[in-house]
């Protein structure tokens, strides 16, 4: 016998999302969802995005973590609500699923919040799958990791709004052509946003925050 | 390795079905869509499933997987094709323009069982 079914696989997370999309918005915040592979950069982007919003805007984070409270404690010196959350004390799920950032929501005051920043597993291509009922999707892709990533995981990259492009002050060490990565992102996804920075000498950083500014008066 | 979570959804979904009707022996088969645009791997799939079914009443049902096509709808020209490749650029006319017809699906069709 069949049994009819016809249900989305991931009906539960997204019901979760659905719901914590409607917390966030109730609480007038914003949620800004940041992937990227490990070491492109995004724990390093937060800390100038901190920095730089300090004092204008009230900001709480979420730290999304196999492991460990390392990210965490270099966010510490700023002072914004950070939650920590690790997957599994063992090295387990390779992305944030909703039921978990939910749970850490509960650990920050919303309504002192304008933007919540989630700072999801490093990995191009389990988190694109996971609705976290974030508004904004943002890929951090270091220079160093090659043109080619927006073909190899299309769906991280059609998935987001905003692409940063992270490490330029690299650019002079690397036969990277970064007009090729723009023109790759896009073939993908051509209305992803395009922000090369470096987060360590901070050029590119003001269209960045221009940006994230712009979708929390939005 | 995040078919071990969609693993776990569809397992989630087909006890809750098989609770719902009466009289279910056995579960048979599972028919799952997959679009090709989604980032998961059919034979890993199939694994983590038959992983997490070991030692239950659901042991040796079977995932049956539909893979669909990326299908797009040219919004400049009309014109629908399949790709090949994760470029969506019309390959008629050149636009960027393109809707997706297919290819996200993540979904549980049927659930075959014996009563």
């Amino acid at each position: 016998m069949e049994i009819k079914v016809i249900r989305n696989i991931l009906e539960a997370n997204d019901l979760v999302a659905a719901g914590i999309r409607e917390r966030i918005g109730e609480a007038g915040a914003v949620m800004v969802n940041i992937m990227g592979s490990p070491g492109s950069g995004k724990t390093l982007l937060l800390e100038r995005t901190l920095e730089e919003f300090q004092g204008r805007s009230r900001i709480g984070v979420i730290e999304g973590d196999i492991r460990t409270s390392i990210d965490a404690e270099r966010l510490k010196r700023f002072d914004c609500p950070i939650v920590q959350i690790n997957t599994e004390p063992f090295g387990g799920d390779c992305h944030l699923p909703a039921n978990a950032v939910g749970k850490a929501l509960e650990g920050l005051d919303l309504g002192g919040l304008d933007l919540v920043l989630v700072e999801n597993v490093g990995n191009l291509v389990c988190p694109a799958e996971f609705d976290i009922g974030e508004n904004r999707k943002v890929v951090v892709l270091s220079l160093t990791e090659g043109e080619d990533k927006p073909l190899k995981y299309p769906l991280m990259f059609r998935e987001s709004h905003a692409m940063v492009l992270s490490k330029l002050d690299l650019l002079p060490h690397l036969d990277i052509d970064i007009d090729q990565v723009r023109k790759n992102a896009r073939s993908v996804n051509p209305n992803l946003k395009i922000f090369p920075l470096s987060a360590k000498t901070g050029e590119g950083i003001k269209a960045w925050i221009g940006w994230l500014n712009g979708e929390l008066k939005k | 390795m995040h078919e071990m979570s969609i693993a776990e959804s569809i397992l989630g979904i087909v006890k809750e079905a098989v609770e719902r009707e009466k009289g279910v022996r056995k579960v048979e088969a599972i028919d799952l869509r997959i679009g090709k645009l989604r980032a998961v791997v059919p034979d890993n799939l199939v694994f983590c499933f038959e992983v997490i079914c070991r030692g239950t009443p659901f042991e040796g049902a079977r995932l049956r997987i539909e893979e669909i096509p990326v299908r797009v709808k040219c919004g400049e020209c009309g014109s629908e094709g399949e790709k090949e490749d994760p470029i969506f650029i019309c390959s008629a006319c050149g636009s960027p323009r393109l809707e997706l017809v297919s290819g996200k699906e993540l979904e549980i069709k049927s659930i075959d069982v014996a009563e």
